[in-house]
């Protein structure tokens, strides 16, 4: 079952030593010195913010400009969104614009976006089809982190930078990691909301990473599964920085908006575990498969009524009350008065899905087949012995790291040498990070090799339209001005103008579609002309 | 306080299998193993100055 997705990662950013540092100072730096290791040719190529609207809301309002936090204007409204399909003629700037090293960019050649996001720097995955190719270019997203830091290490005049994929800094910020998801857009926003929220607040059971300290601030002791739940403080809404809600509104499809919605989810935690990664995203896009039956033909054979039978009491406690247990034992209620546990409610939505495919009959593929069964098994591991799937499920592994700690060293929950395991958990560095030196030990499943994630760094995944991306910026990279996740500028010399070509539909633009094309385009003038430019 | 303890899970609907006392699953001493080595070397990964580290990291909220 294949589904555009992708994940964007804002990484923790520390000068080891002075706390003092300034975090988007360091992040620009992990991010020039990004580009400058590429060397050779132009690799300034800007973002095209062209088609971006933070402020869309997808319940159908758009906010005021002037009434939007600050955080929110992510874009950069100077220019009307384009159309067509065509390459587009642009005006060419006569002075070259400002480069501000808070917005430091990088598009690299494997299709995703490195920059400054607030004050951390952010990997955003190409596009990729399915939850393991999302896990492949979410670990390459680490070894770009990585030789940042190995870069900015090795030259005495840059800072040393240290980064951590985590979410929190134990003092009451947080940062975001959010799924993307394209989905159909004639799904009501609505329907989508409620019949998402009860499997958000509860799939925290096996994707959540865990996290020493309990409230915002950590100001009482203890463990607990999720690293954003405590930050969860609204159901529905736009804003991602504050009042953050367990379904975000964002309405910025980076697509034809007729056809496609992007579920942008932002109550995630950033996983090591690879297979965390995958089944969070495997069973978030198998749940909204299940949801758009809905709108689709045959519909889901009485499927979403189990769903719909499951709407919370009251969702945003819910979401502290099962981060808080531990035991996996605790009950949240149900409008319709009944008490289940977050492994009962996802139960149900694993019987919704199985009816729904059932009912529609159609062959599964391989991958999509692995993550039923591994929900299934997750499912029925963790109500019986949760220490068994501690090769699996992050919280687990981590809190089988602490235990094994305050055991041997009799450490109360307050102990900083426990936070200090919860943050250096998730260094990128794999002397540094505990997490990599207990992969090295064996104690956690690994799907994927380390050569898929070396290729994944350069190149891009070939089945979405990244590979137009990725590829214009590897073969063109000097003639290419900017992208973004729908356009590609480029900047011919000799050319009246800028060359915008458009990409409106993620699954085109992909080797199968453009490979060939390329091939036969030594440079981008070529290109242009073939595309019709 | 929730989250302090691991507490042994059982679902008030199954049926209690007797007292017996909590079960340790077969294979948790092998998994144990991968543990203690690395814990037999923390002191060697770990930053020297726990507190000063954790007091140390301070992040700026992001989205």
């Amino acid at each position: 079952m294949r589904r555009v997705m992708g994940i964007e990662t804002e990484y923790g950013v520390l000068q080891p030593g002075k706390p003092m540092a300034n975090p988007m100072l360091l992040s620009s730096h992990v991010v020039a010195v990004h580009a400058a290791a590429r060397g050779g040719g132009r690799t300034k190529a800007r973002w095209d913010y062209d088609d971006e609207d933070p402020l869309q809301d997808a319940r159908g309002f758009h906010l005021q400009r002037a009434s939007a936090h600050p955080s929110l204007l992510t874009d950069d409204p100077t220019r009307p969104a384009p159309s067509g399909d065509g390459p587009q003629e642009l005006e060419r700037p006569e002075v070259e614009e400002y480069e501000d090293p808070g917005a430091a960019n990088v598009i690299l050649s494997n299709g995703a976006r490195l920059y400054v996001d607030h004050a951390h720097p952010e990997y955003s995955s190409p596009e990729v089809t399915n939850p393991r190719d999302a896990v492949v270019w979410d670990r390459a997203g680490e070894q770009v982190m990585l030789a940042s830091v190995r870069a900015l290490a090795s030259v005495p005049a840059l800072p040393d930078v240290a980064l951590y994929k985590n979410n929190v800094d134990g003092k009451g910020a947080t940062y975001g990691t959010h799924e993307n998801y394209l989905v159909d857009r004639s799904v009501p926003f609505s329907d989508l909301a409620s019949r998402l929220i009860p499997f958000f607040v509860t799939r925290q059971v096996y994707t959540g990473a865990g996290r020493v300290g309990l409230g915002q601030r950590g100001e009482r002791a203890g463990f607990q599964i999720s690293q954003r739940a405590d930050y969860v403080e609204a159901e529905i809404g736009l804003e991602t920085t504050l009042r953050r809600p367990i379904v975000n509104t964002r309405d910025e499809p980076h697509a034809d908006p007729t056809r496609w919605r992007r579920l942008h989810v932002i109550v995630g935690d950033a996983t090591m575990l690879e297979a965390a990664t995958y089944v969070r995203l495997g069973t978030t896009s198998l749940v909204l498969w299940l949801i758009e039956r809905a709108v689709s033909e045959g519909g889901s054979g009485g499927a979403l009524a189990i769903v719909d039978r499951l709407a919370l009491r009251d969702p945003v406690s819910a979401v502290h009350r099962i981060s808080h247990d531990t035991s996996l034992t605790a009950t949240v209620e149900l409008v319709d008065g009944r008490e289940l546990t977050a492994l009962e409610i996802q139960r149900e939505y694993l019987a919704a899905v199985r009816t729904a495919l059932e009912h529609v009959g159609d062959p599964l593929d391989a991958q999509t087949q692995d993550v039923l069964d591994r929900w299934s098994s997750l499912l029925d591991r963790l109500a019986t012995d949760p220490s068994q799937c501690a090769r699996e499920v992050e919280w687990l592994a981590k809190l089988r790291l602490l235990d094994g700690m305050r055991r041997r060293e009799n450490l109360a929950w307050d102990h900083p040498r426990l936070a200090a395991v919860d943050l250096q958990w998730a260094d990128v560095r794999p002397e540094r990070g505990l997490y990599h030196r207990l992969a090295v030990a064996g104690a956690v499943e690994m799907l994927v090799t380390p050569q898929e994630v070396e290729q994944a760094v350069a190149h891009a995944p070939v089945d979405t339209r990244a590979y137009f991306r990725g590829e214009a910026v590897a073969r063109y990279g000097d003639q290419v001005s900017a992208a973004s996740w729908d356009s590609v500028v480029f900047d011919v010399p000799g050319a009246q103008t800028l060359q915008r070509v458009p990409m409106r539909d993620p699954l085109r633009g992909t080797k199968t579609h453009v490979g060939a094309l390329l091939d036969a385009s030594p440079d981008a003038s070529s290109l242009l002309a073939a595309l019709g430019g | 306080m929730a989250g302090q303890e691991r507490v042994n899970p059982r679902r008030d609907d199954e049926e209690p299998v007797d007292d017996a006392p909590e079960p340790v699953a077969p294979s948790a001493q092998a998994r144990d193993a991968e543990v203690d080595a690395l814990l037999d070397e923390i002191d060697d990964v770990l930053e020297q100055n726990a507190e000063q580290f954790v007091r140390g990291f301070v992040q700026k909220g992001g989205q």
